[in-house]
């Protein structure tokens, strides 16, 4: 029961990450790729824990903080990029 | 069933819920017509989606091995913290690179404040 009900959360997240896929194929503009690549972020967050809770394991929780980080920061970096054209400034 | 086994069951109710969640946001990004709309969609309800999966993936070990995750909680205090205010900068940046609104709104009140006069391509 409880074997079904992970496996059947882990094919949902990966059909998300598959339709956010789409969208960042046929996006009409930069800011809806950058939204969909969002998305992906926090839905990869989420596979990483379901995944760690099927295999029993705790090694993979460090790799939920790591990756919140890192999309947090990329999505920052784009905006400003979107927005003034460049990232780093002098 | 003893108590073990119902905190699992809780754990991976929750998870379940967050997977359904994520999947109706994903309708709203592929469906919805412009961009702020789909901020909309995709940036609340996924946040959403990824506070109930992390939360059961809490409960889980909680009640499976009594491991009371730190790590879990900083992921679920960071994600609460840092996706609606990558939504909002990142809606913030599309607005001011005048990306253009749906056909069916009506309305746009900030333009000329931040654009100037020229209203004619909305």
């Amino acid at each position: 029961m409880i074997a079904g009900m992970l496996t059947i959360s882990v094919i949902l997240f990966a059909l998300t990450i598959l339709v956010a896929v789409i969208r960042i194929i046929l996006g009409p503009s930069l800011p809806d790729r950058v939204v969909a690549l969002d998305v992906i972020g926090v839905n990869l967050i989420a596979t990483i824990a379901v995944v760690s809770v099927i295999l029993n394991t705790k090694a993979f929780l460090e790799a939920i903080l790591i990756l919140g980080i890192l999309s947090f920061i990329g999505t920052i970096a784009f905006s400003k990029f979107i927005e003034r054209g460049k990232i780093v400034e002098r | 069933m003893n108590g073990s086994e119902i905190g699992e069951f809780i754990g991976a109710l929750l998870i379940l819920t967050g997977a359904i969640a994520s999947m109706l946001s994903v309708f709203g990004l592929i469906r919805l017509p412009d961009v702020y709309t789909r901020s909309h969609a995709a940036t609340k309800s996924s946040t959403l989606a990824v506070l109930l999966t992390l939360s059961g993936a809490f409960v889980y070990f909680l009640f499976s091995e009594k491991f009371i995750s730190v790590r879990l909680l900083l992921g679920i205090g960071f994600v609460f913290l840092t996706a609606p205010v990558a939504g909002h900068v990142i809606i913030r940046a599309a607005y001011r690179s005048k990306v253009k609104l749906a056909d069916i709104s009506t309305q746009d009140e900030l333009y000329e404040k931040i654009h100037g006069k020229q209203t004619g391509d909305k």
